[in-house]
Formats: C-alpha cells, sequence, structure tokens
C-alpha cells in the first residue's frame, strides 16, 4: 500500500519501536546497554539507537517513499532493566541481512557503531553483543587455518600452546633480537611473539628481524627436534607494506605471521586473513587499542563483540586477557567469549555475558591467547581457566628468571606439563597448585628457582568492568 | 654471591613435544593416562618411529587406532607389544578425538634409541 509524504520530525518510536515483532533467523541482533539524557523515554531512545544505526536519520525525507523502509529498517523489539543499574537498559535491535554487505565486517560496524555512539539523546552507549545469523556467517572466511590444523602444522597436542613476548619490546638490534628468541626456543618454548609495537623501526628494520629470527626458529628447531615458530608482525602503515612482509615470511619457510587488528583496522585484518588462507601461513591477532574501547562498563563496544568480529574476519589466535595477570579481566565474561573464539554454538547465557544464542556453523575455532603478566604460579590456574585450545605467553615471566630466557622457558614448559599431566590424573589443579608446582620443581631447578624468584608477585586489583548482576 | 656462581648453564635437551620436560613416566602414571583416554571418549592409537624420523608428521601405526576400546589392559598389551616388536623405536600414545579430528593427548611412552 502506497503512503503519503508528510514532512517534518516524527518521534523515533513510532516507527522504530516494535515490541511485537518476532527476529527472524537471518536477522542480525544486537543489544545495547543505553544510557538515555533525563527525561528521554526509554523506548524513544531505544528506538533512535535502532533508527540512528540503519534506515533512519532525525527527518523525514521524501525520497525514503522511493522504497520500502519496512523491508530494511532496524527495530528496536525489547528493552530489558539492567540489574543493579537504576539508569541504564538493554536495548535489543534486529537488523534485516540486506542491510549489510556479505562478508564485510568493516560494513556492520559501520552502521552498529557508527554515528549513533554520538547521538546527543544518548549520555552513554554500549554494543554489549551481537548475535550473527549463521547467514552471514557462511559469507566470512573466517580463521585461515583454525584450532585444528594449526595444531596439526606445529604438531602439539594435548596441552596448551606455549609462547612469549620478546623483551624489551623496543631498542633491540635484529640480531640480538634473534638471539632472545633463540634462547626462548631452545629453552622449550613452543612459539615466540613480536611485541605488537615492534614494526619497523630506526634501531631494527623489519627484514633485518625477519631474517635473524628465521636463523633462530631453525636452528632452535634441529637441535630440540620439536616444530617452533615465531610471531613475525607484519602489521604496517599501508597495506602494500603489510603484504611486502607477509611475503617474505613465506619466503622465509616461517610458519606464522601477525597482526594488530583494531589498529591495523578490519579491511587490513580480512585481507591479511584471506593472504594467509591462500598461502598456508598460520594468523597470530594482537588487539592493541582494545582497552579504549571495551573498557568503560557503560560506553564503547564489549570485547565480546569484537572478539567475534575477529572470528569472521579472520585470525586463528587472539588475545584474550588472562584473568590472573596484571591486564583486566572478569572470569566469567572471559570464559564467554573464549567459547565464542572456539565453539561451534554457543547457547545464551547471562552469567559469562552472551545475550543470545550464537551458531556458528562450521566455521573454524580461534585459539585464544593469555598474556600479560603472568609468571609459574599461576599456570594451574591458567589451565583450569583457559584448557588445551590456548596459547600461554610469560614475557617477564621467561626473560625474568634469574638464569635467562632459554631457562625461563624451561620452566614455564615443565610447570605447564606438570599441571596437564596432573589434571589428565583428575587432580585439582587449583586447590593442589601449590603441591603439584613444587612436585615438578624436585626435578627441575629451573622451575626450583623461578618458583622462588616470583612467590610474592600478584596483581589483585578489582575488575573495572563487571558483569551486570546484583 | 658473585653472579657467576649464582646463575647455572641451561643446556639445550632434545624432546619429543607433550611431557618432554618431565621426568619418565611410571607405570602407574602411564595408567592414569590412558585412564583418561578412555574416560573422554577418545580413541587410542599406538605410533611408533626410527628416532632418525621422529619429526615427520606421520609415524607408523601399531596395527590400526583402536576405535573404541574401552579397556586399559588391552591398551597397556599392545603398547607393550608395539615396543618388543620395536624395541629401538619410539613409541608413542595417542587419544584420537573423531568430533576434532585431532588429538586429546599424544606423549612418547617408550623412547627408542
Amino acid at each position: 500500500m502506497s503512503k503519503k509524504y508528510d514532512a517534518g520530525v516524527k518521534e523515533y518510536r513510532d516507527t522504530y519501536w516494535t515490541p511485537d515483532y518476532v527476529p527472524l533467523d537471518t536477522d542480525l541482533l544486537a543489544c545495547f546497554k543505553c544510557t538515555g539524557q533525563e527525561g528521554v523515554p526509554k523506548e524513544e531512545v531505544a528506538a533512535a539507537v535502532a533508527a540512528e544505526s540503519s534506515t533512519g536519520t532525525w527527518s523525514t525525507v521524501w525520497s525514503e517513499l522511493l522504497t520500502d523502509l519496512e523491508f530494511y529498517k532496524g527495530r528496536c523489539y525489547r528493552i530489558e532493566d539492567v540489574p543493579g543499574d537504576k539508569e541504564a537498559f538493554y536495548a535489543f535491535i534486529a537488523y534485516p541481512l540486506d542491510l549489510f554487505e556479505e562478508g564485510s565486517i568493516t560494513n556492520v560496524l559501520t552502521s552498529l557503531v557508527g554515528n549513533v555512539f554520538g547521538f546527543k539523546a544518548l549520555r552513554h552507549l554500549r554494543l554489549e553483543d551481537i548475535r550473527f545469523p549463521i547467514a552471514f556467517i557462511k559469507t566470512c572466511g573466517g580463521p585461515p587455518n583454525g584450532i585444528q590444523v594449526e595444531r596439526d602444522r606445529l604438531n602439539k597436542y594435548g596441552r596448551p600452546l606455549l609462547g612469549c613476548t620478546i623483551k624489551p619490546k623496543l631498542g633491540l638490534s635484529g640480531k640480538n633480537y634473534g638471539r632472545v628468541v633463540y634462547e626462548c626456543l631452545r629453552g622449550g618454548l613452543d612459539l615466540t611473539k613480536d611485541d605488537e609495537n615492534i614494526n619497523s623501526q630506526p634501531f631494527q628494520r623489519w627484514r633485518e628481524r625477519f631474517e635473524f629470527v628465521a636463523e633462530a626458529v631453525k636452528l632452535a628447531q634441529q637441535e630440540t627436534g620439536e616444530i617452533k615458530g615465531h610471531y613475525l608482525n607484519c602489521t604496517a602503515n599501508t597495506p602494500e607494506e603489510m603484504y611486502e612482509r607477509a611475503e617474505f615470511a613465506k619466503e622465509l619457510d616461517m610458519p606464522i605471521i601477525m597482526h594488530d587488528y583494531i589498529t591495523g583496522g578490519f579491511t587490513a585484518n580480512t585481507g591479511l586473513a584471506n593472504w594467509c588462507r591462500k598461502n598456508g601461513m598460520l594468523l597470530h591477532i594482537h588487539r592493541a587499542m582494545h582497552a579504549v574501547i571495551d573498557r568503560h562498563p557503560k560506553h564503547g563496544i564489549h570485547f565480546r563483540v569484537l572478539a567475534k568480529c575477529l572470528r569472521l574476519s579472520g585470525g586463528d589466535q587472539l588475545h584474550t586477557g588472562t584473568v590472573v595477570g596484571k591486564l583486566e579481566g572478569d572470569r566469567q565474561t572471559t570464559l564467554g567469549y573464549i567459547d565464542n573464539l572456539r565453539e561451534s554454538f554457543v547457547p545464551e547465557d547471562r552469567s559469562r555475558g552472551n545475550f543470545f544464542d550464537q551458531d556458528w556453523g562450521s566455521m573454524p575455532g580461534v585459539f585464544a591467547v593469555a598474556s600479560g603478566g603472568i609468571h609459574v604460579w599461576h599456570m594451574p590456574a591458567l589451565v583450569t581457566i583457559f584448557g588445551d585450545d590456548s596459547c600461554l605467553q610469560f614475557g617477564g615471566g621467561t626473560h625474568g628468571h634469574p638464569w635467562g630466557s632459554a631457562a625461563g622457558a624451561a620452566a614455564n614448559r615443565v610447570a605447564l606439563e606438570a599441571c596437564v599431566k596432573a589434571r589428565n590424573e583428575g587432580r585439582d589443579l587449583e586447590k593442589e597448585s601449590r603441591d603439584i608446582l613444587m612436585g615438578a620443581a624436585k626435578h627441575s631447578p629451573e622451575l626450583a628457582i623461578a618458583l622462588e624468584t616470583w612467590k610474592e608477585i600478584k596483581f589483585e586489583f578489582d575488575t573495572v568492568d563487571k558483569l551486570d548482576v546484583q | 654471591m658473585p653472579f657467576q656462581s649464582t646463575v647455572g648453564d641451561y643446556q639445550t635437551v632434545a624432546t619429543l613435544e607433550t611431557f618432554g620436560f618431565l621426568p619418565p613416566m611410571t607405570q602407574d602414571e602411564i595408567y592414569d593416562q590412558i585412564a583418561y583416554i578412555i574416560a573422554q571418549g577418545w580413541s587410542p592409537v599406538i605410533e611408533h618411529v626410527h628416532p632418525s624420523r621422529s619429526m615427520q608428521t606421520y609415524w607408523s601405526y601399531w596395527k590400526l587406532p583402536f576405535f573404541g576400546e574401552k579397556d586399559l589392559n588391552i591398551v597397556v598389551s599392545e603398547l607393550e607389544a608395539c615396543h618388543r616388536a620395536y624395541p629401538d623405536h619410539h613409541v608413542r600414545i595417542v587419544g584420537y578425538d573423531a568430533y576434532t579430528q585431532s588429538q586429546g593427548v599424544c606423549f612418547v611412552v617408550f623412547e627408542g634409541r
């Protein structure tokens, strides 16, 4: 039925608040935590979010009658109170699939977290979760390899991967840097990592680093008889540079490269993931800048959304925080989003912060990387929290060993294997952590010294961003 | 104390992946790991290879994977039979997970020379 053009400003809720709407399986669903300006009704705020993140603008326009906006508009279909918060509320919004370009995370985010976040009628707005319909997921490339393929390539089974970041994070020459890589890998680590801000600085140009690191990886592999790797950071100032670095890593026969997906951007990330899929290269993903976006409880984007977006854009490993180390991270929340990295179906579970059922179909899984201020004493908790499909990375906890990085690496490897063995035997790692570690140290002077060195170090601050529970 | 006398020398060791950094397991400890494989619903697989070829992807199967085998004693006696047949080979036990097409457990039980 045709409508007449009626110029003027309508309330958003007249068009975009549809409490009777039943979301379709193909709809992209989003949950926003909204804090409106005083005096603005919740329905109007929620409808404004739906409108501004989809088809709407502040005024009625004649040209909207040229199309069937009922088909294209986003709709707020539910409003819920936020437990323990009198001001904020959750708005659930359904977007028709055709609002988004196939396979484009960039496009989804440009709509959902675009202009709407600056909207004046809102004081705060936070994107808490997205339910991606399987129809959209099937258009995304996803992890270039995934957990199972990565295990097969690296020949690592039945335990978490063990890694570390090379320190100091800045200032080493290429040759010195390669030395530290060699020490870590010969000591028993599987993987080492470029720190995120190592790109191609004057003290160490990228080609220099890549060549020395490749030599270190190959040497350690020969001497230990185990497969080794180093995440060569290909993050660069232009896509052309990024691909040049990736190509060189491949030429050197290296198994894995690395990208910073938020500072580098989703378009660059998806491109590099596609390159990795074509070239049989593993892809490690760092998340610099995430805390700017995800840490405030009322504004920004929750990390579970950024994690889901990364799984779709592509990466084989993603940093997720450690729960126990120096960086922010609530345990239940972390478990909620590492499920979304690794599982093929994740049910709605508010106690883990997951607002929707999420069906991933056949999309490969992503290793959860725990890194940042962790040391051997944390090992039992880390194995319990993260399980086998994770990569545990100890930076200071490797290089800070009194005997150096190789001994530090060995200490971590002994501790890791002792914990996995004990878990398989049915022991409670967190309750018996001390016995398990001290027992393992009897056979490893490296571990005994590590346990002594870090016995007093804890990072017990309350988390800033907690789950909304009463 | 002078610095040099407190620092140990870490010597690189050749290892065989998971559990390579732990002392050799006792018989009971090996049984515990096999019991874990069975309890997870994974299939025990026995593989062996000459030490000079330990880095190759495919080791030889001992017979075939023991699909659905729930009897710990059978797995143990097959491990020993494999070791007797190939005394100079590495012998490893795998907990094969058909759902993930991966290995939930994999470690060397007998080291060859």
